[in-house]
C-alpha cells in the first residue's frame, strides 16, 4: 500500500505553477471551476490507487483528522 | 539627522577638461555613479584602463533602496576590493517567516550551503555600498590608478560615431564637451542616457504602488524575513520587514493601484499604517518614506555602438528576489574583461556582442522570475487569488505546498547556457560547473577557491597536468594547479570533479566556466580561448 506523498515532489515547480496559472489566463471564473474540477479527474485517474485518492480528499480537508 | 546620504561625497570641482580648445579625449567614460557605475568604474581602473565617471549629482543615494545583496554580487565585489567592508558592515540572514491572513503558515532557513567564503544574501543600504565603493574609488587613485569622479556633471547631449562618444556635459559652471573611445550608461532606470539616443524600453507596467520605509526602531524582532500575505493591518495586499544595519528596518506596504501617492507618503499616514503592523507599543522613528510602482523590461539590446548599458538602464525588474542591483553587478563583471581585451587590441570588437547575448539572458531570467513572484503576490483573477490563496493554508500543514509559495525568488548567478563563447562540455562533471556557470567557490585549507580565480584567464587543474602558462594570440593564460587534497572537506571534489578524478577547467576574467575536460589537451584548449575571446 503506497503513501500519499506531501514532500516536495515537482521538479521546477515555479515552471508548473506558470503553466497552471496560463492554463486559466482570460477564463470566466466559472470555467476556470470547471477546468479545476476536470483536472482534479484526470490527476486521480493517473493515481488510481483508491487508497492515496482517500488520503489525499482528506489532506485537502486541511483538518486533521485520525 | 547627519546622514551619509546628505553629505556631498564628491563635489564638484573645476576640471582643466572644462577649459580645453578641444574636446579631452578619455577612454572610457562611465554615466552614473550609482553602485553600478562605480562598479564598473573600479573594475576597469584596476586593469589600466583610464575611465571618468559623470554622475549629475555629488552624494550617494537617498533612502535604503536596494538593500538585499548576494553572494554572487559579494564574490564580485571581492574581486573589485570592497567586498570585506559590505560583509563587515551587513546583516546576515538565513530565516525567514510567512505569514498568511492573521496567522504564520511556515518559517524556513535558507540553509547555505557550506564551503563559501560570503554568505548567501546580506542586508545594507544602498548609500553604504556607494560609499564603499567611492572610497574604493579614492583608495585607487591614491594607488596612481587613472580612476576619476566628477560630481554634478550633468549629460545634456549624446553623438555616436564609429569610433568614439561625444558627450555635452552641464556643470554649476557651465557647459563642456567630451569625447570618449566608449561609454558605459549606467544612469538609473529613468537613464537619461537611454532617452538621448532615442532607445526602445518596452515590457510591463504592473498596476500597483509600494510603500517602502525605512524604521529606527529599538525592538526585539530577530534577525529575520518576515513576508505577509493578506494581513489584518494591510488587508488584501502584502508587507515585508527586513533587517538592516544600524537598528534600521526596512518595511515594504503593498498599497494597491488607486491612490493617492503624496497623501500616502505623509507621516500622518504612514505612521498609523505602521503602528496597525508593528503594535501600539513599539516605539519607532520614520528614516525615509518613499512610493514607487514597478515595471518588469528591458532594452531590446544593451549594446548600442560604442555606447553599452549595464544595470537598471538596460533592465528592470519588480523588487521581488533582489535582482536589481545583483544583476547590475554580473553586467558590469561580464562587460569589463571584454572591454579590456578589445580596448588593447586582444580581442576583436565583436566580443562586445556576447555582453548582449549573455547579460540579455541573464535579464530575461530575471524579469520570468520577478513576474511569476509579482503574479503571486498580486494574483490578476479571481482564480489566481484562490489558487494562490490554496497554496499558502497547504503550506501550513503540507511540506510540499512550500517550494510553490513565492514571496521573491532570491537572486542567483545564471548560467550563460548556449553563450558563444563556451565550448562543448567534454567532462562528464557537475551540471553546476558546467561551461557558462559562475565558479562556485570552495574551501581550500588556506582559504577559498574564488579569490584565487578573477581578473584574467585562468587554467584550473585538479589533479591534472598542464603548461603554466598557454599564451594564445595575445591572451595570457595562467595555471592554477590544485589536487582533491587541497580541499579535506571534498566540496572541490563534488563542485568540480563529481565521478571524475582529474579535471582541466578554462576560466574566464569573470568566473565562469569557458571550457572543461578530463585532461589538457593543447589544441582544444587553444580553441576554448579563442572561442572565449571571440575568435571563433
Amino acid at each position: 500500500m503506497s503513501d500519499l506523498i506531501l514532500t516536495s515532489n515537482i521538479d521546477g515547480a515555479d515552471d508548473f505553477y506558470a503553466e497552471l496559472l496560463a492554463t486559466h489566463e482570460g477564463l470566466e471564473t466559472g470555467d476556470s471551476h470547471a477546468l479545476n474540477a476536470r483536472l482534479v479527474l484526470i490527476l486521480a485517474n493517473h493515481i488510481g490507487d483508491r487508497e492515496v485518492l482517500s488520503q489525499a480528499l482528506r489532506a485537502a480537508k486541511l483538518k486533521e483528522e485520525e | 539627522m547627519n546622514k551619509i546620504f546628505e553629505t556631498p561625497l564628491y563635489p564638484y570641482a573645476r576640471h582643466a577638461d572644462e577649459d580645453a580648445p578641444v574636446p579631452a579625449r578619455h577612454k572610457v567614460i562611465v554615466v552614473g555613479a550609482g553602485p553600478i557605475g562605480l562598479a564598473a568604474a573600479i573594475d576597469l581602473a584596476q586593469q589600466g584602463i583610464e575611465v571618468v565617471i559623470l554622475d549629475d549629482n555629488d552624494k550617494v543615494s537617498f533612502g535604503s533602496r536596494a538593500i538585499c545583496f548576494a553572494k554572487r554580487p559579494l564574490e564580485i565585489l571581492d574581486r573589485l576590493g570592497a567586498g570585506q567592508p559590505m560583509v563587515d558592515k551587513g546583516v546576515v540572514w538565513n530565516l525567514g517567516k510567512v505569514f498568511f491572513d492573521d496567522r504564520k503558515v511556515y518559517d524556513f532557513n535558507l540553509l547555505p550551503e557550506e564551503g563559501h567564503q560570503r554568505p548567501a544574501f546580506i542586508n545594507l543600504q544602498q548609500y553604504y555600498f556607494e560609499e564603499f565603493l567611492v572610497n574604493r574609488v579614492l583608495e585607487l587613485q591614491a594607488e596612481g590608478a587613472p580612476i576619476e569622479i566628477r560630481g554634478r556633471n550633468k549629460v545634456s547631449a549624446v553623438g555616436t560615431h564609429p569610433d568614439h562618444v561625444t558627450l555635452e556635459i552641464d556643470t554649476p559652471e557651465g557647459s563642456y564637451n567630451l569625447e570618449a573611445d566608449w561609454v558605459i550608461a549606467c544612469d538609473g532606470a529613468g537613464s537619461p542616457m537611454r532617452a538621448m539616443l532615442g532607445k526602445d524600453f518596452v515590457g510591463r507596467v504592473f498596476e500597483d504602488n509600494f510603500l517602502i520605509a525605512d524604521v529606527i526602531m529599538e525592538a526585539d524582532f530577530p534577525t529575520e524575513r518576515w513576508f505577509w500575505f493578506d494581513p489584518p493591518f494591510n488587508r488584501g495586499q502584502s508587507a515585508l520587514l527586513h533587517k538592516q544595519p544600524d537598528g534600521v528596518w526596512r518595511i515594504d506596504l503593498q498599497l494597491g493601484w488607486d491612490i493617492d501617492k503624496e497623501r500616502e507618503k505623509r507621516p500622518e499616514n504612514v505612521i498609523p499604517r505602521l503602528k496597525a503592523m508593528l503594535g501600539d507599543d513599539v516605539e519607532f522613528e520614520l528614516e525615509w518614506v518613499s512610493i514607487y510602482t514597478f515595471q518588469c523590461r528591458r532594452m531590446e539590446q544593451f549594446r548600442h555602438g560604442r555606447v553599452i548599458f549595464a544595470g537598471d538602464s538596460a533592465h528592470q525588474v519588480s523588487p521581488f528576489g533582489a535582482r536589481g542591483a545583483n544583476s547590475g553587478l554580473q553586467d558590469t563583471d561580464n562587460l569589463c574583461w571584454k572591454l579590456k581585451l578589445v580596448i588593447d587590441g586582444k580581442a576583436p570588437e565583436s566580443l562586445l556582442d556576447s555582453y548582449d547575448i549573455e547579460r540579455i539572458h541573464g535579464a530575461d531570467e530575471n524579469i520570468l522570475n520577478s513576474t511569476r513572484s509579482t503574479d503571486f503576490i498580486t494574483p490578476k483573477s479571481e482564480m489566481s487569488r484562490m489558487l494562490r490563496d490554496a497554496v499558502l493554508d497547504l503550506s501550513e500543514h503540507y511540506e510540499f505546498a512550500r517550494p510553490l509559495v513565492n514571496s521573491g525568488r532570491l537572486s542567483v548567478p545564471c548560467t550563460y547556457d548556449g553563450s558563444p563563447l563556451n565550448s562543448a562540455d567534454a567532462l562528464n562533471g557537475p551540471e553546476r560547473t558546467r561551461p557558462g556557470s559562475p565558479c562556485p567557490d570552495a574551501p581550500l585549507g588556506d582559504g577559498f577557491l574564488l579569490p584565487k580565480l578573477g581578473d584574467k584567464f585562468t587554467l584550473l587543474t585538479i589533479d591534472a597536468e598542464a603548461p603554466d602558462v598557454i599564451e594564445e594570440d595575445g591572451i595570457e593564460v595562467t595555471r592554477l594547479a590544485l589536487s582533491v587534497k587541497d580541499d579535506p572537506t571534498l566540496a572541490l571534489k563534488e563542485r568540480y570533479l563529481g565521478d571524475e578524478t582529474s579535471a582541466v577547467y578554462l576560466i574566464r576574467p569573470d568566473q565562469h566556466v569557458a571550457a572543461r575536460r578530463a585532461s589538457y589537451d593543447e589544441t582544444l584548449f587553444r580553441a576554448a580561448i579563442r572561442r572565449a575571446t571571440g575568435k571563433e
